[in-house]
């Protein structure tokens, strides 16, 4: 899946790999194993797109992301941010292209530093990167706020004195703070309630149409994914099985395991709901410490048959942009 | 057919620093035998406060029950002894948790916890005990379930520990059992298998459900009747193909326009309620829902509307009719 020669493409992850080690023994520590939780994975991010990575806690949508912008170090693989490889970048280099990379958190409450300011706490990366002195970072953060729907005069404010909704307002207006061009966007709303969600959920749509921003939009709520999504990866026990673009991942999942995804997905209309089969997996992930040969899936898929024990199917393209691994397709 | 809980007029308050919470105020349903009723609202709506009040699990101080009854077989639950309720508690309603993280004891093996229950109340022996949670452990799911009755909660997955957790409410087959967001803490796959076993379930022992969620959809599939709650209200209350298809209060029909939806394909802004719920520092003497309303009017200000009867079966608190946005009657 080479796209290397197109433009538009903004970030391509080239066999993407993070392994956490476990070490046994308190003084002389030595590596016992390693938690798979990131096992080669490939795609590409196209400029003012939004792509959306889903899967179940523990399948490693958060790692790829943080990886991506180097919160961790990947163990191998590639990161080519607007032509530049970041796991090669070092020191000043990534410091500055950081400028241009930001990131949404899940938790509002856990992500903001309780004992700085509002105003301190979006105007920190303009006074890290220097892009602004003095007033100008007030009148910044001002504008920030006026833009993710908060009053300019709460600048003054502490984070303990806002709602989970607001407070991923102000989460939001920090990651625009440096004009970025690229926003990983970690679960931002799973911690919110569903009126709030929407409202933050269309406080991104917006941003994204009046700076031309770029999503990588990691959530378990397929249902959100469908609706922000122009394409979407599903990731399963450390690699992605299947991605397409929104429209034939929702109408048309070739892995079983996005089919048996969608289908436990609950639609809130018992009408629907009356009719719908769906398809039940057996049993649990797996763990990433000791991950199943071949196929990761195989453990809990229905279709499983003696190849995908031995042979890892390869993730390859069965229809123009769809792209899916699994041997019985 | 017989109502087999029958809750009127509930008030619970809590004393904090900045005063008496209202968490619940003046909440009434009827539980009927056999059937499956939802309790829908966002966090802080008083949907678990309303059933740990009328199960007396409400530590006092600081909470306290104000008002209201709560009967079942003839018997007001709320002027029992704590002796009288322990015989009810886990033998005629089971209750299953949203964590099953942190609901079990981590030092007791499962067996012991499974078996407790059929001790106290059943006056089982240990060994009959353990014979018949072995049972209720393969009912549910749990492989070698002989086995891992001397395994600890730790060593279970969540989705695991969370069928422990139904096998133990439902040891001694009650009439009734109340589910607290038990699938909020699981993923969606996992999340299926547990709905899928509690149906299956009640079609074999034939228990009355409560499920408490903030989950729309997952409701939309299960529930016969639904109360939305907000503020401490019950601000409506249909069977759940009419709340569904025609929702008569603004903040339900807000909710359920607020949802993305898998099967739908048309991109659509979602339709976002503005505003924070309120903080329930004194009774609400309007209605609470008002500030955030686009369709109230002045009487909503000044009058806090009762649930009105808006159609055979069907109850909403608002004095205006969402359809036209004129005032009912």
């Amino acid at each position: 899946m080479t796209v290397e020669q197109q433009p538009n493409v903004i970030l391509q992850v080239k066999d993407l790999v993070k392994h956490f080690p476990i070490t046994r023994g308190i003084i002389i520590q030595r590596q016992v194993g390693a938690v798979h939780a990131v096992d080669g994975v490939t795609f590409d991010v196209f400029k003012g797109e939004t792509l959306g990575l889903v899967g179940e806690s523990g399948c490693g949508k958060s790692t790829t992301g943080r990886t991506i912008l180097q919160l961790y170090r990947p163990t191998s693989g590639e990161v080519i941010f607007e032509g530049k490889d970041l796991v090669r970048m070092k020191g000043e280099e990534l410091r500055k292209t950081r400028q241009r990379m930001q990131m949404i958190f899940q938790d509002p409450y856990a992500s903001l530093n309780p004992r700085m300011t509002v105003g301190e706490i979006i105007g920190e990366p303009l006074i890290i990167h220097n892009t602004h002195k003095g007033k100008e970072v007030e009148e910044r953060v001002e504008h920030l706020l006026e833009l993710v729907g908060l009053n300019p005069a709460f600048a003054n404010r502490y984070p303990h004195e806002f709602s989970g909704g607001q407070r991923q307002r102000i989460g939001v207006a920090r990651a625009l703070a440096l004009q970025p061009s690229l926003i990983v966007c970690d679960e931002p709303i799973s911690a919110l309630d569903v009126s709030i969600q929407a409202q933050v959920v269309n406080l991104l749509e917006d941003l994204q149409r009046e700076f031309n921003l770029t999503y990588l939009f990691i959530a378990h709520d397929l249902s959100m994914v469908k609706h922000i999504s122009n394409r979407v990866a599903v990731m399963y026990l450390g690699i992605i099985v299947e991605l397409a673009p929104r429209k034939d991942l929702y109408a048309d999942p070739l892995h079983p395991y996005t089919q048996a995804l969608l289908s436990a997905v609950p639609i809130p209309d018992p009408n629907i709901e009356e009719k719908r089969r769906r398809i039940i997996l057996k049993g649990d992930v797996p763990s990433p410490v000791n991950p199943p040969s071949g196929c990761r899936f195989r453990t809990r898929c229905p279709l499983a048959a003696e190849i995908c024990a031995q042979e890892k199917p390869a993730f390859r393209e069965v229809k123009p942009g769809h792209y899916v691994a699994c041997h019985m397709v | 057919m017989a109502d087999l809980l029958n809750v009127q007029g509930l008030e619970t308050q809590f004393r904090t620093r900045e005063g008496t919470v209202h968490a619940v105020n003046g909440v009434s349903f009827q539980l009927k035998e056999g059937e499956t009723l939802g309790i829908v609202g966002e966090s802080g709506c008083g949907k678990s406060v309303t059933v740990m009040s009328v199960l007396r699990l409400i530590p006092s101080p600081p909470g306290k029950v104000v008002a209201g009854k709560a009967v079942y077989q003839g018997k007001d639950l709320l002027k029992m002894t704590d002796e009288e309720i322990r015989h009810i508690r886990g033998a005629q309603i089971g209750l299953v948790f949203q964590d099953p993280m942190t609901s079990f004891n981590p030092v007791l093996t499962i067996g012991r916890q499974v078996a407790e229950p059929l001790e106290i109340h059943m006056g089982m022996s240990r060994k009959q005990a353990l014979e018949r949670a072995a049972e209720m452990l393969e009912m549910v799911g749990i492989p070698n379930a002989k086995e891992r009755l001397n395994d600890y909660p730790h060593q279970f997955s969540g989705g695991m520990r969370q069928r422990v957790m139904i096998a133990m409410a439902l040891v001694c087959t009650p009439q009734i059992l109340i589910a607290d967001e038990p699938t909020t803490a699981l993923d969606v796959t996992i999340q299926a298998q547990i709905v899928d076993l509690v149906k299956r379930l009640q079609h074999e022992l034939g228990m009355a459900i409560i499920w408490i969620t903030h989950d729309l959809g997952i409701i939309a599939g299960l529930a016969q009747r639904v109360l939305v709650m907000y503020a401490g209200q019950v601000i409506e209350e249909a069977p759940v193909k009419e709340l569904y298809g025609n929702p008569q209060h603004p903040y339900t029909l807000g909710l359920l326009n607020s949802l993305p939806r898998l099967d739908s394909d048309e991109h659509r802004r979602l339709a976002s309620i503005d505003g924070l719920p309120p903080v329930l520092l004194s009774k609400p003497t309007s209605c609470p829902f008002a500030p955030r309303c686009k369709y109230a009017i002045e009487r909503c200000l000044a009058e806090n509307p009762p649930l009105l009867q808006v159609g055979p079966d069907h109850y909403a608190a608002c004095w205006v009719h969402p359809e036209t946005g004129r005032p009912r009657e």
